[in-house]
């Protein structure tokens, strides 16, 4: 171990301790180094599937459908029956339209992958023995059991998101994310539905079976009020968008009826089609099973996912990326590590949020080298971003001489870049509790 | 245990409070005791601690009447009414923020020790950072 000088952590407590300090050039928002296989448009404001062709799809044929139907048909509707059907029509195609986008461009509840330290100590607490050679390495299934209202629930260890994770959530493959309370991935929509967008999705389809419904009635009206005067084949040919409409509508009313029916058996009983299909509560091997997650009555649970709390959205897309030592970190727990097991496991990317965009080698291969983290790749790659101490105390971020050889010392505590003199604990404290919070800044330790 | 032992002085050990998933879902950390905070931290202020924040996020996911309204008022205006004002949680997790700051302040800071807000952590952990102090000073 004889690395020419220290890197010192801008770990975000200590980011605000002076406001003079440099400013990146370009701030990296989180959205631009998520880890899972997601789409972002407008800054992160809006979070998608990579693949939404489907998603297209579905917004082209409810809009000209819908347009169709307010073009052709509506005109007469208003005259010959009430004006009411083209407003009553309008709200209900809002309302649909404001669901779907809601549903396909929120968070669907990404649980955010663990730090490497989070990881490491998941790794510590699981450890077993290593009983085999080295070099027959396989990693051991992890599940931990935890009692849920008495019912026993199985959590799963995610190798991608290096998390057990949280009763009901699962990891979406499309995507690449665990999601919280995972429901099923709706290409139709282009995106995962889960916790955060589940009611959005089911008032979406519940909206969409009426508006189907609705838009069949009138055009049926329509051609049988137009063939009162003549008969149906004229009244057809005389409007043929009319047709079309009825014909999607016809096809597509099934399909969307019998998935909100489905659904709303869901929502009555509180579980996610994940668990319908697994069959996660029907008894087993005679044991009793229950959802435990339900509430007890079908009108609660209703009210619950309908009309629940709102949580918030965990993965801070449009928080700036504040960085962190963790390759440092990495490289030295690797070199110490003499487990087989631990390494390689960190030998896989992390994906924390917090990874710099441009630097392919931190975070995915430091394990084993950590002299090549510590002298070549780390400097080069994200000089600006990491101050070096001295052994004398200095803070600087040049990279020291060789000549001048400290010992060893990592920094990963917030309180190393703050001023010797001053580091009292009070006004420490105070002047942080801004950089404590979310994604405040990238600024830099001063020189 | 190697893991720790090779982690040189000033690097920065971390306690992980896990979540305790016996009631369902809701957000709430374990108030058992970690043995690594043994001689650093009393009990009775680390439990007061936990007990506050699950206290503080059982409120935001409480099934009260002002959740229903919110989320009722929210789908009448087809969800726009979220650009506009922020939900109850939201509010809750500002608190929250708040509570930790001070937490930190009073009680872990003097003592070396320092809370991460949890939503940092995704909700999934309330980290305890061990702000070793013998680094050179």
């Amino acid at each position: 171990m004889n690395q020419t000088y220290i890197a010192v952590s801008t770990d975000s407590p200590s980011v605000a301790l002076d406001n003079k300090s440099i400013k990146m050039t370009k701030k990296t928002r989180k959205w631009e180094v998520f880890p899972g296989k997601n789409k972002f448009c407008c800054n992160g404001r809006i979070m998608m599937a990579r693949q939404t062709g489907i998603f297209y799809f579905t917004c082209t044929l409810i809009v000209v459908t819908c347009g169709l139907f307010f073009g052709f048909d509506c005109p007469y509707l208003a005259v010959h029956v009430t004006a009411a059907i083209p407003v009553v029509g309008g709200a209900l195609f809002i309302f649909v339209m404001a669901t779907l986008f809601r549903t396909s461009f929120s968070d669907p509840g990404v649980i955010p992958r663990a730090s490497p330290d989070e990881a490491a100590d998941i790794e510590k607490k699981i450890e077993v023995p290593n009983t085999t050679s080295p070099g027959t390495y396989r990693p051991p299934p992890r599940t931990k059991e935890v009692i849920i209202k008495g019912q026993v629930v199985k959590l799963k260890y995610c190798f991608t998101c290096k998390i057990f994770r949280p009763p009901r959530a699962s990891h979406c493959s499309f995507c690449d994310n665990c999601v919280e309370r995972f429901d099923h991935h709706c290409p139709w929509v282009g995106n995962c539905v889960g916790r955060r967008n589940y009611r959005y999705f089911y008032l979406f389809i519940l909206s969409l079976s009426i508006l189907c419904i609705y838009i069949f009635a009138c055009v049926l009206t329509h051609l049988i009020l137009r063939s009162k005067d003549d008969n149906f084949l004229h009244a057809m040919r005389d409007s043929p968008a009319s047709v079309i409409e009825a014909i999607v509508c016809f096809f597509s009313v099934w399909s969307v009826i019998g998935l909100a029916g489905f659904h709303t058996y869901l929502v009555g009983s509180d579980q996610t089609t994940n668990e319908d299909i697994k069959g996660s509560y029907s008894a087993k091997r005679g044991q009793e099973n229950f959802n435990p997650f339900s509430q007890g009555s079908i009108l609660r649970n209703c009210l619950v996912v309908l009309c629940g709390p709102t949580p918030p959205s965990l993965i801070d897309r449009r928080g700036f990326v504040v960085p962190e030592c963790s390759p440092i970190h990495d490289g030295m727990l690797a070199s110490s590590g003499k487990e087989s097991n631990a390494v390689k496991i960190r030998h896989e990317n992390y994906g924390s949020t917090t990874h710099y965009k441009n630097s392919n080698n931190i975070g995915t291969n430091t394990a084993g080298d950590p002299v090549v983290v510590s002298n070549g790749n780390l400097p080069v790659t994200k000089h600006d971003m990491i101050t070096y101490q001295t052994t004398d105390g200095t803070v600087n971020n040049h990279l020291p001489t060789v000549n001048d050889q400290p010992p060893v010392v990592f920094h990963d505590t917030p309180l190393v870049n703050f001023p010797l003199a001053e580091a009292e604990v009070g006004p420490y404290m105070r002047d942080n509790t801004n950089a404590v919070s979310r994604g405040c800044s990238t600024e830099l330790s001063p020189l | 245990m190697d893991d720790i032992s090779g982690i040189p002085p000033n690097n920065c050990q971390k306690v992980f409070i896990q979540r305790d998933f016996s009631e369902g879902t809701s957000v709430k950390f374990l108030t058992k005791f970690p043995a690594e905070l043994n001689g650093k931290l009393e009990t009775d202020v680390f439990v007061r601690t936990i007990t506050q924040l699950n206290s503080m996020f059982s409120e935001a996911e409480t099934l009260g009447g002002r959740n229903y309204c919110e989320s009722c008022l929210a789908c009448l205006t087809a969800y726009t009414s979220y650009i506009c004002f922020d939900t109850h949680y939201e509010k809750m997790l500002k608190k929250i923020t708040k509570f930790i700051a001070e937490q930190n302040q009073d009680y872990y800071v003097p003592r070396g020790l320092m809370l991460v807000d949890p939503v940092e952590r995704g909700l999934r952990t309330l980290e305890i950072c061990l702000l070793t102090e013998n680094n050179g000073r």
